[in-house]
């Protein structure tokens, strides 16, 4: 049986001004990459405060890597989580390295591995600087390396790649990637989805406080039933030829010129077209396929409304 | 404990970095030295104890100072981390509410205790090694001066975090800081002076009026440094109010440390109640 590092059953967390959450279930098996995505306020930043057991919920109950975050007397198991905040300023005189080592002790971390951390990250340079010399992704960094002390094995991070420059964010992946490796839980918000797609095992979209779509990619593609699309390449002049017999298929033409014709059809018929094309031979010169990016899922579910 | 001292350091050397230290060390040894030797001037000759003198005065000027230095150090020890969003993060460490408000307490009293030994006690040096020279009773006099300080600011500290918890903008911290302030150090004593003008001694019995000292740190401290030894009590013109005073200096000792406990308390309560 899998085990869940996350499980949420009918949580709800209503303020006196607005609803939060409203009956979120969702679970987060070992060793998984959730995405959670959703508007502005849509209610993942309070989402993860009730799984940190910063806030607690009005109704329903959780379960953190087996523990009630409510159980204040059983903290420890915090040692076991990492968590990157969207916005956090550290004590702005003090240097890099001494904020790492602040955090490693209340960790009981060792100074070696924070340095090896730091390193990691690619700070190691910076270490003497004061915090508020620092750059924003530079900031951001910190914010990683303090999330990693202490070998977690449950990953909170808030809006992780925002001010990261691209090489900077290709390296934060690497360390996804690695972490992941080592079966490390990831719960994960960001308005960069596209970037996050290959890694992702799951993804749980959020609006005005309600989960409305949950479940890996290929679920979330075929719930939301969007058409796959297709550029294919012929030879010069004869794409007026071979589109008659496509748009018989069941396919529609959303853009054609001399050369290239771009086509959507419905995802069970994918198998279907490609071997039409493939018959047609050396009429095709290339075909490309576009799968349902994460960011169109996300604008199809973020309309919805809750179950 | 180790969690506390953890915190307490970080307080303490972020202290240091910034020159909190430095800035506060400074300003009560010049006010101190500026005390002893031009505030003494008019002594002279005469055979007054200049160390007693200038107890005299610094405790006059400790009960403005002090409790304006605690309060700035504490006003947004909580506010202002919950703001910058490094509270959020706190929280999510191996570490109890408790825990940081009692670290955070013990980094700043650390850090006023530096301040007041340093900047006094530079003061103390100067003045008991001066030509004057100081004997026991002056320095015992001087310790309890520096010793209540430290007791004085640290009942400004536990209040300012009782606000600093209460609040939830740094702006309306500082703004009840100062109104905190105002009605300790001024405002208080105006109106129990008001009132006994206003009843000229008719119901209100001196021993209540000394009672009602107690529920203000800053008269508490007042009441311990003026007529907690007979020669500062005489040099401060309180004598008489000493000899006949009721209340010996323990209740105002044990006053102290009741305004340094309670808001502490109550602030931890509250802080581990409130939903960051």
């Amino acid at each position: 049986m899998i085990k869940n590092s996350i499980i949420l059953e009918n949580v709800s967390k209503h303020y006196p001004s607005h609803k939060a959450v409203t009956d979120v279930n969702f679970s987060v098996p070992e060793g998984c990459l959730m995405a959670l995505v959703g508007h502005n306020g849509a209610g993942k930043t309070t989402l993860m405060k009730l799984i940190l057991g910063l806030v607690q919920p009005t109704t329903g109950s959780l379960s953190i890597l087996g523990h009630d975050p409510k159980d204040k007397a059983s903290f420890h198991y915090r040692n076991a989580i990492g968590f990157l905040p969207e916005n956090v300023a550290f004590d702005a005189n003090m240097t890099g390295k001494e904020l790492i080592a602040f955090y490693a002790s209340l960790k009981r971390e060792t100074k070696s591995r924070s340095l090896e951390l730091m390193d990691m990250v690619g700070l190691s340079a910076a270490l003497d600087r004061r915090y508020k010399t620092y750059s924003k992704g530079m900031k951001q960094r910190l914010g990683l390396a303090q999330a990693l002390l202490g070998k977690p094995r449950l990953l909170l991070l808030d809006e992780p790649t925002s001010g990261l420059d691209p090489a900077a964010r290709q390296h934060f992946y690497d360390i996804i990637r690695d972490l992941r490796k080592d079966g490390v839980t990831i719960l994960l918000c960001s308005h960069v989805l596209t970037e996050l797609e290959a890694q992702t095992d799951a993804v749980t979209v959020m609006n005005s406080g309600r989960v409305v779509a949950s479940g890996s990619l290929e679920d979330l593609r075929a719930q939301a039933g969007l058409p796959l699309s297709l550029r294919i390449t012929v030879q010069e002049g004869m794409t007026e030829k071979i589109a008659q017999p496509l748009q018989n298929q069941n396919a529609t033409i959303t853009y054609m010129n001399g050369r290239h014709l771009e086509i959507e059809c419905a995802p069970s018929s994918k198998m279907t077209m490609l071997r039409h094309l493939g018959e047609l031979g050396s009429l095709v010169e290339d075909i490309e396929l576009q799968n349902t990016s994460l960011d169109q899922l996300y604008a199809v579910f973020s309309d919805q409304r809750g179950q | 404990m180790k969690t506390i001292w953890i915190i307490a350091l970080k307080e303490l050397k972020d202290a240091l970095r910034n020159r909190w230290i430095i800035a506060a060390s400074c300003l009560l040894a010049v006010l101190a030295l500026s005390l002893a030797f031009v505030g003494t001037a008019p002594v002279g000759g005469a055979k007054i104890s200049t160390m007693q003198v200038t107890v005299v005065s610094l405790s006059s000027l400790s009960v403005f100072l002090v409790p304006l230095i605690s309060l700035m150090l504490s006003y947004d020890s909580i506010v202002g981390e919950v703001e910058r969003g490094s509270m959020l993060l706190l929280l999510t460490y191996p570490i109890n509410r408790w825990q940081i408000i009692l670290g955070k307490f013990l980094g700043h009293t650390l850090i006023l205790s530096i301040a007041t030994l340093l900047g006094y006690g530079a003061a103390g040096f100067l003045i008991g090694f001066s030509s004057n020279g100081a004997d026991l009773q002056d320095w015992m006099v001087f310790g309890s001066l520096i010793a209540s300080t430290v007791l004085l600011g640290s009942a400004f500290l536990s209040i300012g975090y009782l606000l600093s918890v209460c609040v939830k903008e740094r702006a309306t911290a500082i703004g009840l800081a100062v109104a905190v302030w105002l009605l300790f150090v001024l405002l208080f004593d105006m109106a129990v002076l008001g009132a006994l003008v206003v009843d000229q001694g008719e119901n209100l019995k001196s021993d209540f009026v000394n009672f009602l000292l107690l529920f203000n740190p800053a008269d508490s401290f007042r009441l311990l440094n003026l007529t907690g030894f007979d020669s500062t009590a005489a040099l401060s013109g309180m004598s008489s109010i000493a000899g006949r005073a009721v209340l010996p200096a323990q209740y105002a000792i044990i006053a102290l440390l009741g305004w340094i406990t309670l808001p502490l308390l109550l602030s931890g309560c509250l802080f581990s109640r409130r939903e960051i």
